[in-house]
């Protein structure tokens, strides 16, 4: 290890608006929509030197049981308006938006990221993420056409669709030369076509080639073809493991896959969500790690959990109490719909059994067991620990940096800024300094030339 | 809002930005800066200007193909101004910056999803506490329509409006799908939100069906305020049916008038009548001290061009006490405001800042100040009732 170079660390900052890891009932938790918490957030991780803030994504309001689920923070504002008007008020802060690929078209998304680019000077990136429920299909024209099993090849055919269209202006067209009236050099600047199976389109992008020509690709996804398809093409993956032993299983694995499509080790960065407590001690920071959980999971909000494995209503149980003698209805989940039902258990009389084998020997109510089986905080401890875990992760190559989800909106951040960025800072293995101005320069990514387009087939 | 002859109301001005402006030739003239149309900076001082001139409200143009003089695709020219950013984002990118003006993209209804587009202008409002607005377009470019692939041209022309107004339906009854006071915050409860004041909206068309309701919370507004353009029968029930303000752009008093009442016919067919409807003026401008001068400009900018400049509307070209002469003439046709396209943005936007703008004050016919936080608030318009709330007991 002595030998080996220390990594620069990279950090990013989840802006906690809707999920289950947000503390709304906290008194020093803002609004999630209005502008200035926004501000506050992107100017604090800004202010930290932080890689990027990144926007998560939701195009349904969750329902359980047929209704709408109102335990925790709901509401978004819309990604893409929120971000060009984060570019306003920062100036080198990567700006990543989560951005569907099963319910837009990718002429209007390539436009809006290559103007988000623009706008940004070169601060834009996409985490493209697919969806195949028919529930978040009910809000779109096309509605929940997409089979499952074709997720991943629209997915992917949506980001080679958008990259022709990138590539369709090569950067050195527009001459803007009033005295000899040429705007463009090239007549054909922005001309493409695009045919696949999901995908046949052709004509002219109108957006000129953006100062990182393309968005930064974020892929998300821990499953065969998700690792296989952020190994072809994503610049970062949105990781999943926090810890050191699975954290390198993956970290292996997905970058042992670059060199199988022609990628070196640093073209593909490895950055997993993170929770975290910080306290004045690591005693401090444990007892209110323990309170934040207990915040997040009341009562009802274990019962609905429950629910997800169970399929079935178990509003009658005490959340105080053991857990259902009743098995979980097997079949489609009905209980939770859209993506809470994608996050059904594979099997759930298995998942039930062993649940109740580790309540029955640890004594856990329905409550407690949900607080220990679900996310448990990836860094807790004083500021020195929590730089300590994170540098630790990082150099054993376990991650090349984390996203950070702080459970308060929008000054959860602040803490981190103050103390561990700091510190993470006196060990030489996080920047002082921005070096560059675009989220690529954060990354250390080169900035893709356009590929250009074949020859048109004279046969077609 | 009931617009009375009789009544001195200040006139409302909103200005059309697009590239370097309306004429052709226009990115050619001093300080126009055709380098930088892609820049942050280049929005955003144009955006600064019009809200030194105290404008109700900016238009972002837009359009889903490239620019240019040709109905049937790219006509391939090098010689003008092809390429523009998106209008909703580049609308975003200036809110923070401004404090009073109105933010109006176009939006293109005919390839959009109005999920989309309904959470992006709700988004654009709550960035810019409550001066959002949108036109709402349609396109019947067969090229267009090629760069999605899902539907081909011809489109019935009557149809592509009568989608649009679903489009601006669906967005309305999603901008209402949240009570104002949905978010409840109940720590004794457990509970962040009231379900019952979250409403999915079951809107069901011809093109598309929308369960909804809304992921993002009730706009400042309420409601931010559409807009379209008139220009044929077709265009007017769109306006008629969905619009808050209506662009019209026609040549003279006569055919103005004549605008102006076939739209209030079509809204009172709609049942609408008793809502406020502003009618704009859509007017080309090339402003200079006096005719002469304009009239040379615009020779010269032809000659550059190499074609006359010309357009279905109407095209003014003279002094600032001139155009505000023609303004006030044209209110008396049933108009309340304008929407004035600069024909060199980085000449005629400044002239009507400076020019235009402190002669309709000397007139009585132009705000001092703005009197408004809102966009809604500027153009005299109430902030709307949410349909789905039940009115208190």
């Amino acid at each position: 290890m002595s030998s080996k170079p220390l990594k620069q660390i990279h950090l990013a900052a989840h802006f906690p608006g809707v999920n289950n890891t947000t503390v709304w009932s906290d008194p020093a938790a803002g609004s999630h929509i209005d502008f200035d918490s926004f501000i506050h957030f992107a100017q604090t991780a800004e202010r930290a030197k932080f890689d990027f803030l990144f926007l998560a994504e939701g195009l349904r309001l969750r329902e359980q049981g047929g209704e709408i689920y109102d335990l925790d923070v709901v509401g978004r504002p819309d990604t893409f308006t929120v971000l060009a008007a984060l570019a306003a008020v920062t100036e080198r802060l990567g700006l990543t938006g989560t951005i569907n690929s099963t319910f837009n078209e990718p002429y209007e998304v390539a436009r809006q990221f290559a103007t988000l680019d623009h706008l940004s000077q070169g601060r834009a990136a996409w985490n493209v993420v697919t969806s195949w429920d028919s529930f978040t299909g009910e809000n779109f024209r096309r509605g929940g056409f997409l089979p499952r099993e074709d997720r991943y090849s629209r997915a992917q055919e949506f980001l080679a669709t958008a990259n022709v269209l990138f590539d369709s202006w090569n950067g050195s067209e527009i001459a803007a030369d009033a005295g000899s009236g040429t705007f463009l050099r090239d007549a054909r600047a922005g001309a493409f076509a695009h045919r696949s199976r999901h995908f046949d389109i052709e004509g002219h992008f109108n957006v000129p080639r953006s100062p990182q020509g393309r968005p930064v690709i974020f892929q998300a996804g821990d499953s065969e073809e998700g690792r296989e398809f952020a190994a072809a093409g994503a610049d970062a993956i949105f990781g999943r493991y926090g810890t050191l032993d699975a954290g390198r299983e993956f970290y292996a694995d997905v970058k042992g896959r670059l060199a199988g499509h022609g990628r070196t080790h640093d073209q593909l960065k490895i950055l997993p969500a993170a929770t975290f407590v910080l306290g004045d001690t690591d005693a401090q920071a444990r007892e209110l790690a323990h309170e934040v959980r207990r915040l997040q999971v009341s009562g009802q909000t274990a019962i609905k959990y429950l629910e997800h494995v169970w399929n079935r209503d178990l509003s009658a149980y005490d959340p105080d109490g053991p857990l259902p003698e009743v098995d979980p209805l097997v079949g489609e989940n009905t209980i939770a719909l859209g993506r809470a039902s994608v996050r059904q258990f594979r099997d759930p009389l298995a998942t039930a059994r062993q649940w109740r084998e580790l309540a029955r020997a640890k004594s856990l109510s329905i409550r407690e067991l949900v607080i220990r089986t679900t996310a448990d905080q990836t860094f807790v401890g004083s500021a020195a620990t929590i730089a300590e875990s994170i540098n630790t992760l990082v150099q054993a190559d376990a991650a090349d940096g984390f996203i950070l989800v702080p459970h308060i909106t929008p000054g959860g951040l602040d803490g981190f800024a103050d103390s561990v960025v700091p510190l993470l800072q006196e060990r030489g293995v996080f920047r002082t300094e921005y070096e560059g101005t675009t989220l690529r320069d954060h990354l250390g990514l080169a900035t893709p030339a356009p590929v250009p387009a074949p020859a048109p087939d004279p046969a077609s | 809002m009931s617009v009375s002859s009789s009544s001195p109301a200040p006139l409302h001005l909103a200005v059309a930005l697009d590239g370097a402006g309306r004429h052709p030739a226009a990115w050619r003239e001093p300080g126009a800066r055709p380098a930088e149309l892609f820049t942050a900076r280049y929005w955003a001082g144009l955006a600064a200007e019009a809200e030194t001139g105290l404008l109700d409200f900016i238009t972002f143009e837009d359009g889903l193909a490239l620019q240019s003089s040709s109905p049937t695709g790219p006509d391939g020219r090098t010689d003008r101004v092809r390429g523009r950013l998106d209008a909703v984002l580049t609308a975003a990118r200036v809110a923070p910056l401004t404090r009073h003006i109105g933010l109006v993209p176009a939006v293109t209804a005919t390839h959009t999803e109005p999920f989309h587009i309904s959470k992006a202008i709700a988004t654009l409002d709550h960035v810019s506490r409550g001066r959002a607005g949108l036109r709402i377009q349609v396109s019947e470019l067969d090229h267009e329509a090629r760069h999605f692939g899902r539907r081909t041209a011809p489109f019935a022309d009557g149809e592509l409006y009568a989608e649009a107004a679903d489009h601006v339906e669906v967005i309305r009854r999603l901008w209402d799908s949240w009570e104002d006071d949905a978010e409840i915050r109940d720590v004794a409860t457990g509970r962040f939100v009231d379900r019952e004041k979250l409403h999915h909206i079951d809107f069901e068309g011809r093109h598309f069906s929308v369960r909804g309701p809304s992921i993002t919370p009730r706009p400042p507004q309420g409601q931010p305020v559409v807009s379209a353009a008139g220009d044929g029968e077709a265009s007017y029930a769109l306006i008629a049916r969905s619009a808050e303000v209506g662009y019209v752009a026609a040549r003279d008093g006569d055919g103005t008038r004549a605008a102006v009442a076939a739209i209030r016919r079509a809204r009172e067919a709609t049942g609408l009548a008793a809502d406020p409807l502003h009618l704009f003026g859509d007017l080309t401008v090339f402003l200079d001290a006096d005719a002469p001068a304009a009239a040379a400009r615009l020779e010269r900018l032809d000659a550059l061009a190499g074609v006359p400049y010309a357009r279905d509307g109407a095209v003014f070209t003279g002094s600032p006490g001139q155009l505000a002469d023609l303004l006030l003439e044209r209110r008396a046709a049933g108009l309340s405001g304008f929407l004035l396209r600069p024909g060199v943005i980085a000449h005629d936007l400044p002239a009507l800042t400076r020019g235009l703008v402190p002669e309709l004050q000397r007139r009585g016919a132009f705000r001092q100040e703005y009197e408004a936080d809102t966009l809604r608030g500027l153009l005299g318009l109430d902030r709307p009732a949410n349909r789905y709330a039940r009115p208190a007991a």
